[in-house]
């Protein structure tokens, strides 16, 4: 099973269950530190970074839903506009939608993503996000920290801390758009004949 | 058996195939759609309270203007600040220009500058691909002649998509001096290319001959009747009778032109659904009676809008091409 073109898998490193208990203590953990209730729908908000931070934040709505009974609003935020690697890119990355229904002024914010390496990526997103606004604050929840940071950014709700090595890549995988789910260490080539 | 990899061949995550804008003609749906899927994203940005994002920091654009234009000029301008690039606008009048100096020199001098990407507007079609043999930046035609305004086009399919689900036998009227309209072309080839029908109606001195030639991505249908062209139309775009390109009257006057083929309240009131648009500037009675220009189904202003998104998505998509050699 190839996971990307050029992708030798080394381990899988989360289960779908594995998952589900991850994002379980995660939002324990989000309901704990923000002491949320139901009057916070207007005080609080998740935001989901395209495209599997997205649906990784949904999925942390519903189990806060579900347990809870607090009903938290889901933003979805796309960075590309943001990214700091344009001046050496020949092709430009699909710009996705961004959609925050929501005043994202004077909010407590938790940016969600899938896996954290250099930071880049975080440090777009928080530039996208207070362009729209300022949020009394922003923390941020990962799935994956891979270290190798290129930038002083950390993730205040970790999954699982997963030290990598150059050449290898972190891939979450989520049913609603990958048909698979879990986390997988892989080996990425740019170039298998370089 | 691998979800991901076919994802990436549906959504073109590898950007458009052209390194130049410089018409719709060998542009397929997919680079269409790309345009306008980018487009969508990028008007939101105007609609936020920072009008503006850090982009295309760093990138120097050149507008070049060698014909009068307003919209354009201040359309592409506009995308261009809110994509943070640095512009430098030329026109042509108080120019070297008016020295005597050739498009060649004139766009070799300015590349000398350091510049990334160039606009240009100009009288003589086929400029801009001369350009790019002269230059290494990325060229956008912003009109040439009457062969080319890809940018416009692009809004129109923009706010055509806005109304209609689909392009698949969405059938579009185009109507005018067809002969004289670069817009008319490049949205004949990009209607096609989205699998539209296209009718063309007009004066027939105003009407190009070997239209079944344009293009082998379909066929256009020519009528001399304005209620043939609007029977069944989803879509009436209507063109600026344009008295700068006429050398000789091709028609005996604006009044008889109003009265043949304006789009008037009576066809407004027929047609319950048609979408009417136009490139502008409008003649008010002339090409449309001035009630059609404010009615509710004209949707002229948001064809204005959705220009500066669909520039702003053309820059950004065409960017990266200039480090290609």
């Amino acid at each position: 099973m190839v996971m990307e073109p050029n992708d030798i898998i080394k381990a899988q490193l989360m289960d779908a269950r594995d998952l589900e208990r991850t994002l379980n203590r995660m939002a324990r953990q989000i309901v704990e530190m923000f002491e949320l209730d139901e009057a916070d729908e207007d005080s609080f908000a998740l935001v989901g970074m395209q495209t599997r931070g997205v649906h990784l934040a949904r999925r942390l709505q519903a189990i806060i839903a579900a347990v809870d009974g607090i009903k938290v609003p889901v933003g979805i935020l796309d960075a590309t506009m943001y990214r700091d690697d344009f001046r050496t890119r020949s092709k430009q990355p699909a710009v996705k939608e961004t959609k925050i229904d929501f005043n994202v002024e004077g909010r407590h914010l938790v940016l969600v993503d899938d896996v954290l390496f250099t930071g880049r990526t975080t440090r777009a997103g928080l530039d996208a996000l207070t362009d729209l606004g300022r949020p009394a604050s922003v923390h941020f929840l990962v799935i994956v920290d891979r270290g190798l940071r290129e930038l002083p950014i950390k993730a205040d709700f970790v999954g699982r801390k997963v030290p990598t090595l150059p050449g290898e890549e972190i891939r979450v995988r989520v049913e609603e758009l990958d048909q698979m789910e879990g986390v997988w260490l892989v080996e990425h080539r740019e170039n298998l004949y370089t | 058996m691998d979800p991901k990899q076919d994802n990436q061949k549906e959504t073109p995550e590898n950007g458009l195939r052209h390194r130049h804008l410089l018409g719709l003609s060998d542009y397929d749906s997919d680079e269409i759609e790309l345009i306008l899927e980018t487009a969508q994203q990028f008007r939101d940005v105007l609609n936020r309270p920072i009008r503006r994002v850090p982009t295309l920091r760093g990138i120097t654009v050149v507008n070049l203007f060698f014909e009068p234009s307003t919209r354009t000029r201040i359309s592409f301008e506009l995308a261009e600040k809110r994509l943070s690039a640095d512009t430098v606008n030329f026109t042509a009048s108080g120019s070297s220009v008016s020295k005597g100096e050739s498009l060649k020199d004139t766009a070799q001098n300015i590349e000398a500058m350091k510049i990334d990407m160039v606009v240009l507007r100009h009288v003589s079609p086929g400029a801009p691909h001369f350009l790019t043999r002269c230059v290494d930046a990325v060229v956008i035609n912003a009109g040439d002649g009457a062969h080319e305004h890809p940018t416009q086009a692009l809004l129109d399919l923009l706010t055509m998509s806005d109304h209609f689900e689909s392009f698949k036998g969405l059938n579009v009227s185009i109507i005018g001096d067809i002969l004289h309209s670069r817009v008319a072309r490049s949205n004949i080839h990009g209607l096609l290319a989205m699998g539209a029908n296209v009718t063309i109606c007009g004066p027939n001195p105003l009407l190009p001959i070997h239209l079944d030639k344009l293009t082998d991505k379909g066929s256009v249908r020519v009528t001399h009747k304005l209620d043939e062209a609007l029977e069944g139309a989803d879509v009436a775009m209507a063109l600026r009778i344009q008295m700068e390109r006429q050398g000789r009257n091709l028609f005996p006057s604006t009044r008889e032109y109003h009265e043949q083929f304006g789009i008037q309240m009576k066809h407004m009131k027929h047609h319950k659904d048609l979408l009417v648009m136009h490139p502008g500037p409008v003649n008010r009675g002339v090409e449309l009676a001035s009630e059609v220009v404010d009615h509710e189904r004209a949707v002229i202003l948001n064809q204005v809008t959705n220009g500066v998104a669909v520039r702003m998505a053309v820059l950004y998509l065409l960017s990266g091409s200039r480090l290609e050699t």
